[in-house]
């Protein structure tokens, strides 16, 4: 056979050269990487505590952005909001509340969805019938309905819109999983592990998860930025998130109030804010989805 | 009269891992009504000649150099609009999947009847006519029942006919086939073959058919061009090279072919003969005749690309060729 | 017409004449049917109990087959789309249950857990390998489990099993998209000889090889063959290949077996119609420019067999009586009783 030495190319490291293929994805990439460390961050580079009451001076309220504090100290870069918080700092706190917000929903409901989907999938019959009229029933609903009875229902709280924000995204990950779980449980390989009479447990777990995995993260960025936007929303609103602790929804609706007297930043920097995010992840999500997708092979 | 003339054609494809040369220098020529057997296995480019002929070669592949000359007219370096008057017009396609002829969600005679509309102008009562006729010459039953149906209630060899159908609609000069039987049943295809025969015949058309089945070639063609890595290795009459190849990788073709290894008294050998090695890789062809490494005939020689020799009517890309041998 | 007896140049030049009536039947098949049926769901019954023309529909993939396999045998299991002989493989090594009829190994039934004695190649190199797991653990992993290695034995016993299947012992870091289709056809059947299997069933496991790739791969069954003295039943829809490999030949067409015979036999003069035709549409080297002369009609659908003998509505034998009775194998060729043109 041929002795030529090909180093060892994990699906990783070949994964990684071909998502680098696209400019746009590694601009996407970096502005998420850059949102992430903020929000990381948020504590430590934060010009001021924004919900720290005691350090708040009401004579700095409504400041423009780039003027200096009444009692000196600080320049409010991006203004400041009606308690005179600094909206910079806000920002950072707000994209910490608001990611913070996304992923864990988005991580929990994805653990959920994907193993009843699989599970679904590989069992059939009656449980995944039933399922399936579930998971068709909920996904029928607008979302925002659906969570706004919830947190009707369930109050104010960042577990609450998390618990509202999972019930809302499993099902979509469910039927992702189950789709992609049938695909791969035709394959041959699955019929060959059978074959060798491995026991089923095993055919799940190290066989068909890891490979209907990839439609399973595309999906899962993108349900991210969603879970964002639909936060963003609910804060908007005025249901979930409490003013304690504001997520960048919350910032825009504490600040709508003034857009028409001419006080924009209260509003506008947060909104810009979450535009960048949201951007960031679905530009790297459409590059995980067309490296991911088998069609497409290289 | 000729009717198609390829000369020293190259087609590449930029990769992340380099420039892969599919096809590196191909030469050929078709008179009318003659049909010329391309054979090769997976990576010879036999494929991509085809797809070259037409213009069918997309980014980040490009026809790097050569020519096609189709009835006197160059076709590379075509615009876009000059192909597409001749494409399903005087040269017509049958690919290996016939879905990728037939748009799963128009009907037959939608299809049908738009190819022809789309280079002449007639009527759609004629066009429809033609289409039931089309249908009819390829052993279609009823087909003015079949038209209005869609392509998921054909079986697979049907669905192929009806690609053939189409790409005969309106009598091309030139049919190119890439491997449409191989993924059909033997009987399927000996229908098929069948029907491709006798429209050739009927119509004059020259047929260009790309497989790896040496045996299908043996029944159908005229002439046949093996080709390996991108060149075209031996070319001559089906007869000639089938029965006396000369080079040394036809030989060891014909000679991996289960039926080829039964004795005169009609006992099988336990074992095949069979060529060791693989097919290199594209990207990393070495200088010299790509098939040293697998080639029991090789010496300092080969490593220097041999050119495509020819002698009475054959020709041969080897410095060692086989003698001719007595059957 | 018993299956023993090949001349003596057959019996030499096919290694190990296993036609001898005494080897042990290993893998049977007895009475095997296999129907897939797909149920109506709610919403269907209901339309179906409005009045809709909704039907359970049907595939009768396998009817009523027989078949025995010998120790040592090289059975080989034809037939084109629909025939059936994928559903029969996958019978036969316990990846599908018959609807009717029983599978013995050794005149048990086949077992649901422990190593299997039975192992497929099968056809697709590019799908047959998980994509994410290594070679060392695609062929590594059953023995394993089945106790027939620890852990620390796995390098060597999988450095040893690609040896013998003709691949460099350090690939067995890389990944399947790593490798050729020929060499993971190879990694294969590696995996199926990880478990010490007695039997292989091969569907279609060269059809998707080049011809020069075919040929070293079914050297290398040979080879094996004689190694570890295996037993193989293999399912392909070339004859060439077929009549290379085989002691033994199983026609099938539509679910049924329309013919049985020892190779050598068959292939100078089959008995059955379909079975003549398909030897007769193969297209061969020696015999250029040949018109074709193809047999009518499409082969039907399996979900809607014809009655009667199923291949009647495209025999140019068939009579009336055709349409009605089901034909039985008999001695190894399929009789109809009287008045068919076949002996």
């Amino acid at each position: 056979m041929s002795g030529a030495a090909v180093p060892v190319e994990s699906p990783l490291r070949r994964f990684c050269a071909q998502f680098a293929e696209s400019r746009l994805a590694l601009v996407g990439l970096a502005m998420l990487v850059a949102v992430v460390l903020v929000a990381l961050l948020a504590p430590v580079i934060s010009p001021q505590n924004p919900y720290d009451l005691g350090k708040l001076d009401l004579m700095d309220a409504r400041l423009p952005p780039g003027e200096p504090a009444a009692g000196g100290g600080m320049t409010y870069l991006l203004g400041t909001d009606g308690q005179g918080r600094d909206m910079l700092s806000a920002i950072f706190y707000g994209l910490r509340v608001s990611l913070y917000v996304g992923v864990a929903s988005g991580v929990i409901a994805l653990t959920l969805g994907a193993v009843l989907g699989v599970l679904a999938a590989y069992v059939g019959g009656r449980f995944e019938a039933v399922l399936m009229r579930i998971v068709d029933i909920q996904l029928g609903f607008p979302a925002i309905l659906v969570a706004l009875i919830l947190l009707a229902v369930l109050g104010k709280g960042v577990d609450k819109i998390i618990i509202a924000l999972v019930a809302v995204q499993w099902a979509y990950y469910a039927r992702t999983a189950r789709s992609a779980a049938l695909v791969e449980r035709n394959k041959e390989y699955i019929e060959a592990a059978r074959g060798l009479k491995l026991s089923p447990v095993r055919i799940v777990l190290r066989h068909l998860l890891p490979n209907a995995l990839p439609p399973l993260i595309v999906v899962g960025t993108v349900q991210v930025a969603h879970a964002i936007a639909l936060e963003a929303t609910l804060s908007f609103l005025g249901l979930g998130l409490p003013t304690t602790e504001p997520s960048l929804g919350l910032l825009i609706a504490n600040g709508y109030e003034y857009l028409l007297s001419g006080k924009y930043w209260i509003s506008v920097y947060p909104g810009v804010a979450l535009l960048l995010t949201i951007l960031s992840i679905n530009l790297v999500g459409d590059q995980l989805r067309d490296v991911l997708n088998p069609r497409l092979a290289r | 009269m000729t009717l198609l003339v390829v000369d020293d054609l190259q087609t590449e494809f930029a990769t992340r891992d380099g420039v892969l040369r599919a096809v590196q220098g191909v030469s050929f020529a078709l008179a009318r009504g003659q049909v010329l057997g391309l054979v090769g296995e997976s990576g010879s480019g036999k494929s991509v000649t085809g797809f070259s002929i037409l213009g069918l070669i997309d980014p980040p592949g490009r026809i790097s150099g050569g020519s096609v000359k189709f009835d006197g007219q160059e076709l590379v370096g075509q615009p876009e609009n000059t192909l597409r008057r001749l494409r399903g017009k005087r040269i017509a396609m049958i690919f290996q999947d016939p879905m990728m002829t037939l748009n799963p969600v128009l009907s037959i005679e939608t299809q049908m009847v738009e190819t022809v509309l789309a280079h002449e102008r007639v009527g759609r009562v004629v066009a429809r006519e033609r289409a039931i006729e089309s249908l009819g010459r390829v052993g279609i039953a009823e087909p003015a029942a079949r038209l209005p149906q869609y392509p998921h209630q054909f079986s697979g060899g049907m669905r192929q006919r009806v690609a053939i159908a189409i790409a005969l609609l309106n009598r091309p000069d030139l049919v190119i086939a890439d491997e449409p039987t191989t993924a059909l049943d033997v009987t399927v295809q000996g229908q098929i073959l069948y029907e491709m025969q006798k429209l050739v015949r009927e119509a004059g058309s020259a047929l260009i058919w790309i497989t790896h089945d040496l045996a299908v070639i043996a029944g159908l063609a005229d002439r046949v061009a093996v080709m390996y890595a991108g060149r075209i290795v031996e070319e001559g009459p089906v007869a000639a090279v089938l029965d006396a190849p000369r080079h040394p990788y036809t030989r060891g073709l014909l000679d991996s072919v289960p039926a080829n290894n039964v004795a005169a008294d009609g006992t099988q050998a336990r074992r095949l003969r069979q060529i060791p090695g693989m097919t290199p890789s594209l990207l990393k062809l070495a200088p010299g005749c790509a098939f040293r490494e697998r080639c029991d005939r090789a010496d300092a020689a080969c490593a220097q690309m041999p050119d495509l020799r020819a002698a009475g009517g054959r020709s041969v890309r080897c410095v060692h060729p086989l003698a001719e041998q007595i059957a | 017409m018993s299956v023993a007896g090949g001349s003596t140049a057959e019996s030499a030049s096919r290694p190990r004449d296993a036609s001898a009536p005494d080897a042990a039947v290993l893998l049977e098949f007895d009475g095997v049917s296999k129907r897939f049926t797909r149920r109506l769901d709610f919403v269907e019954r209901l339309a179906a109990r409005l009045g809709a023309d909704v039907r359970e529909s049907t595939v009768h993939a396998v009817d009523r087959v027989s078949l025995a396999v010998r120790e040592g045998e090289v059975v080989g299991l034809v037939g084109e789309s629909g025939c059936g002989k994928s559903t029969l493989g996958r019978i036969g090594c316990g990846l599908y249950e018959p609807t009717d009829g029983v599978v013995r190994y050794r005149g048990q039934a086949l077992q649901r857990a422990g190593r299997p004695a039975v192992q497929m190649i099968f056809q697709d190199p590019f799908a047959s390998l998980n994509p994410r797991m290594r070679i060392r653990d695609i062929v590594g992993e059953a023995p394993q489990v089945h106790g027939l290695i620890d852990a620390a034995g796995v390098d060597a016993y999988v450095a040893d099993l690609l040896q013998r299947v003709g691949l460099d012992p350090s690939y067995a870091r890389r990944y399947p998209h790593q490798f050729s289709g020929g060499q993971r056809a190879r990694i294969g059947i590696a995996r199926a000889l990880a478990v010490k299997p007695e039997f292989l069933i091969c569907d279609e496991a060269v059809a998707a090889l080049d011809v020069s790739i075919q040929a070293q791969v079914l050297n290398l069954f040979m080879d094996l063959r004689e190694q570890l003295g295996l037993t193989y039943l293999f399912i392909s829809h070339d004859l060439g290949v077929v009549r290379h490999l085989s002691h033994r030949v199983v026609v099938m067409y539509l679910g049924r077996v329309v013919e049985t015979a020892p190779t050598r036999e068959l292939f100078a003069a089959p008995a059955h119609p379909y079975a003549q035709a398909l030897l007769a549409e193969v297209p061969r080297l020696d015999r250029k420019r040949r018109t074709y002369v193809p047999i009518r009609g499409e082969i039907p659908s399996p979900l809607n067999p014809p009655s009667g003998c199923h291949f009647h509505p495209r025999c140019p034998h068939a009579m009336a009586r055709c349409s009605v009775e089901v034909p039985v194998l008999c001695c190894g060729r399929l009789r109809g009783g009287g008045g068919r043109r076949v002996i």
